[in-house]
C-alpha cells in the first residue's frame, strides 16, 4: 500500500461557498496555515469525519495533501494551491479578502 | 422577440418561491447537501472552487435591453460586478452566496429569465446560430423553432432524468455558426427539390472525452414533423441510453453502440407513433411564436456615414473589416461586440458594459441582442449609418477590439481559475496569447485563425473544434497543455489532430508561436487561412515546428 502523506481536511463554507480549513481546534479557518495537519491515517480519516458531520456549516468536505512549513501547512498540489488564494484573472477571494 | 405569457410567468415564479424554501430548508439544517445538491443543480447552481456559480439561462443567446441591464444590476448587487458568457450562451455569475440566490432567481423572473435546466440530465438551453434573424445566408430565423423546443422541453415529465445531459443547436443557414454537428441532436435548416424549408437532423455530436462529429439521420426533416421527430429522437435515446456508466451515456455511445441504421429504424418508428398525438398543436404553438419574432421595422435611409469613416478612419476600417458580418437587409450590418480586448478575460462583461451595450441595442439595435457561442456579443441590426457612433460609443467602454475571428477572438472555459471539474487553467493562457500577438502586431496578418482552450477533457472551451485547441491537463501535479491542430466547428466539422506531447504552462505561449510562423512560413499566399493550409500540408511541417529538438534526434 502507497505510504500515507500529510493531509488537512478542506471544504466550502456552506453560506458564501469559500474555502476553509479544519483546525485542531475544530474551527473552520479560511487560512490554510491554520489547518490542522494530519501525519496519521486513521486520525486523518476521524478528522474527515468530524467534518462531515458539520454538514449545516460546510459543504463538501475532504482530504488535500498538504506539508510542514515555517508558517503551518502549506498546499502541495497546484489546484490546493489555487483554492488558498483566488482566480488567477482578478483580484478576486481569498488573495485580497485575507490581507 | 419572444416575451413570457401568463403559463411561463406563472411557472417561473412558481419555481423561484419553491427553490427559496429550499434554500431555507438547506441553510436551516432541514436538507442535507445529498438532498439538496440535485435540487441547486436543477436551478443553476454549482459550487465550485471558490464559491457557489449561477448559471442563467439566455435561451438561443437572444436578449432585450432590459434583461441586459437586470444582468448588470445582478453582477453589482450581488456579485463582484461583472458576468461570464459561455460557450453555450449562458451567462454564469461567478461569486453568489447561497443567502442570495433566491433574490437573484426572483430579478431574472422580473425579466423574464431562470436558470432552470442549466444543469443535470435533461434538454438544456437550446442554442442557435448568434447571427439568427439577420444573416444574409440564412433561409429562416431559425428561433422560433427553438423556442417552440425550449418551451417543450422546459420541465418536460419524460425527459428530466435522460441518461445524461442533452444539447440541441439549431441554425437556419447553410454556413454553420451554431457547431450543430458537435450536438446531441444538431439542426441544420435546407431546402428540399420543392423550395420548402425544413431540417437536416444530425444526431450524436459531441465533444468531450469521447469527441464525435454527429451523423446525420434523415436528410430532410418537413418543419412541421420537427416536434414530434426530436421527441422521437429523445425517447430512443431515453430508452437506449446507459445509465450505468457516466462516460458512455451520452446519445453519441448509444449511436455508436446501437449503429446508425438501427437507431434510425427505431426513431422513425417512434417517430410514426408520436406524429398523429400531436394533433397540430405544435404547430398552432408555431404560428403565434413565428408572430413573436418579426423581423424589425427596417430603417431606410443613406449609408453615407459608414462609406465617408471607412475612407478616412483607419481605426474604424480594422474594425468594420473584421467585427461587422452581411445583414440580408444591405443597409443594415451584424456588429459583433468584441468580449475579447487583448489580455482580457474571453466572455467577461462588466456592469458598466453591459448597461452600455443594453443602450446601444436600444438607440441603434432595434432592442436586439445575441450572446454568442464564441463569447462575444452581437447588436444584430444595425443601420450602416449609425456604425461610427457605435463604434466610438464600444471604444469609449473598452469594447472596440477589432479582433473577431483573429487569434486573439478566443473561446476559453473558466478552467482552474473558477470550475471545480478542470484539470488546468485556460483564462490566462488565453490571455497571454491574446497579449503577446498583440504585441507582435501580428494578428492582422494571420487572418482567419480561431483558437479554443478547455481546462479539462469535458471540452467546454471546444478545443476539438479550434483550428488550434488546447486542452489543459494535470501531468502528475502539474498543469500540462496538449495542442490539437486542424479542427472545424463548421459545417464541414472536423474533431482535430493531436500533436504529440503536451507543453508547460510556461512553454505554451511559445509553442503557439512556432505554430504561426510555421503556417506563416509555409502559407501559399495571405489569402490562404491557417486552417486550408493545414488541410493542404497536414500535420508535419506543424510538428517539426513545434517538436524541434525531436527533429534533431531522428536525423542524428
Amino acid at each position: 500500500m502507497a505510504r500515507f502523506t500529510p493531509k488537512v481536511v478542506t471544504a466550502n463554507a456552506l453560506i458564501e461557498g469559500d474555502v476553509v480549513y479544519l483546525t485542531a481546534d475544530g474551527r473552520w479557518s479560511r487560512h490554510h496555515h491554520e489547518a490542522e495537519l494530519l501525519d496519521d491515517e486513521a486520525h486523518a480519516q476521524l478528522r474527515l469525519l468530524h467534518g462531515m458531520s458539520q454538514r449545516n456549516v460546510v459543504v463538501g468536505a475532504y482530504l488535500a495533501d498538504a506539508k510542514a512549513g515555517p508558517n503551518g501547512p502549506e498546499p502541495t498540489h497546484f489546484r490546493e494551491v489555487f483554492r488558498t488564494r483566488g482566480p488567477s484573472n482578478y483580484a478576486h477571494g481569498k488573495q485580497v479578502e485575507l490581507n | 422577440m419572444y416575451n413570457y405569457s401568463e403559463f411561463d410567468e406563472a411557472f417561473v415564479r412558481a419555481r423561484v418561491a419553491q427553490f427559496s424554501h429550499q434554500v431555507a430548508r438547506r441553510i436551516d439544517g432541514s436538507l442535507s447537501e445529498d438532498e439538496f445538491r440535485p435540487l441547486r443543480l436543477m436551478n443553476g447552481l454549482y459550487l465550485q472552487l471558490h464559491a457557489y456559480m449561477l448559471r442563467v439561462a439566455i435561451p438561443y443567446g437572444t436578449l432585450n435591453p432590459n434583461q441586459m441591464r437586470q444582468l448588470a444590476h445582478i453582477a453589482e448587487t450581488y456579485d463582484k460586478g461583472y458576468g461570464h458568457f459561455t460557450t453555450r450562451q449562458n451567462i454564469q455569475f461567478n461569486w453568489p452566496k447561497l443567502s442570495d440566490v433566491p433574490a437573484i432567481l426572483s430579478a431574472l423572473a422580473d425579466v423574464g429569465m431562470h436558470a432552470i435546466q442549466t444543469s443535470g440530465n435533461c434538454v438544456r438551453n437550446v442554442t442557435a446560430d448568434h447571427f439568427a434573424g439577420a444573416a444574409a445566408d440564412e433561409i429562416e430565423d431559425p428561433r422560433p423553432v427553438a423556442e417552440l423546443l425550449r418551451q417543450w422541453s422546459t420541465d418536460h415529465p419524460e425527459f428530466q432524468f435522460l441518461p445524461r445531459k442533452f444539447k440541441i443547436a439549431i441554425t437556419g443557414a447553410p454556413n454553420d455558426r451554431a457547431v450543430t454537428r458537435a450536438h446531441d441532436i444538431g439542426l441544420r435548416m435546407v431546402r428540399n427539390a420543392a423550395g420548402e424549408p425544413g431540417f437536416e437532423v444530425i444526431v450524436g455530436g459531441g465533444l468531450g472525452r469521447t469527441p464525435m462529429v454527429g451523423m446525420t439521420v434523415r436528410e430532410f426533416l418537413p418543419k412541421a414533423d420537427l416536434l414530434p421527430y426530436v421527441e422521437a429522437v429523445l425517447s430512443v435515446y431515453n430508452t437506449l441510453g446507459r445509465r450505468d456508466n457516466k462516460y458512455k451515456a451520452r446519445i453519441k455511445i448509444t449511436l455508436h453502440e446501437t449503429g446508425k441504421e438501427e437507431i434510425t429504424r427505431q426513431i422513425e418508428a417512434r417517430f410514426e407513433e408520436l406524429r398523429p398525438l400531436f394533433g397540430g398543436n405544435d404547430q398552432k404553438l408555431l404560428a403565434e411564436i413565428e408572430a413573436a419574432f418579426a423581423p424589425p421595422a427596417f430603417r431606410n435611409a443613406p449609408v453615407d456615414a459608414y462609406d465617408a469613416f471607412h475612407k478616412a478612419d483607419p481605426v474604424f476600417r480594422a474594425w468594420a473589416d473584421t467585427n461587422l458580418a452581411a445583414h440580408r437587409n444591405d443597409q443594415y450590418a451584424i456588429v459583433t461586440i468584441s468580449l475579447k480586448a487583448h489580455g482580457a478575460t474571453p466572455g467577461d462583461a462588466s456592469a458598466d458594459q453591459m448597461r452600455l451595450i443594453a443602450d446601444l441595442a436600444e438607440k441603434y439595435g432595434h432592442s436586439q441582442l445575441r450572446i454568442s457561442h464564441e463569447q462575444n456579443v452581437i447588436l444584430p441590426h444595425v443601420h450602416k449609418g449609425d456604425l461610427p457612433a457605435v463604434h466610438a460609443a464600444l471604444v469609449q467602454a473598452g469594447l472596440g477590439t477589432a479582433n473577431v475571428g483573429l487569434i486573439s477572438d478566443i473561446i476559453a472555459c473558466p478552467g482552474m481559475d473558477y470550475c471545480a471539474l478542470a484539470t488546468a487553467r485556460s483564462i490566462p493562457v488565453a490571455q497571454q496569447i491574446a497579449t503577446r500577438f498583440d504585441e507582435l502586431k501580428l494578428e492582422h496578418d494571420i487572418g482567419p485563425l480561431k483558437i479554443k482552450i478547455s481546462g479539462c477533457i469535458n471540452a467546454c472551451g471546444h478545443h476539438h473544434v479550434g483550428h488550434i485547441g488546447i486542452l489543459g491537463l494535470d501531468r502528475a501535479g502539474v498543469e500540462n497543455y496538449q495542442i490539437t491542430l486542424g479542427g472545424d466547428g463548421s459545417e464541414t466539422a472536423v474533431i482535430g489532430e493531436k500533436t504529440g506531447p503536451g507543453f508547460a504552462y510556461d512553454e505554451i505561449v511559445p509553442a503557439i508561436e512556432r505554430i504561426i510562423a510555421a503556417y506563416l512560413e509555409h502559407r501559399e499566399a495571405p489569402e490562404e487561412t491557417f486552417l486550408e493550409a493545414y488541410r493542404r500540408l497536414g500535420l508535419a511541417p506543424f510538428k517539426a515546428a513545434l517538436y524541434p529538438a525531436e527533429g534533431k534526434r531522428d536525423a542524428a
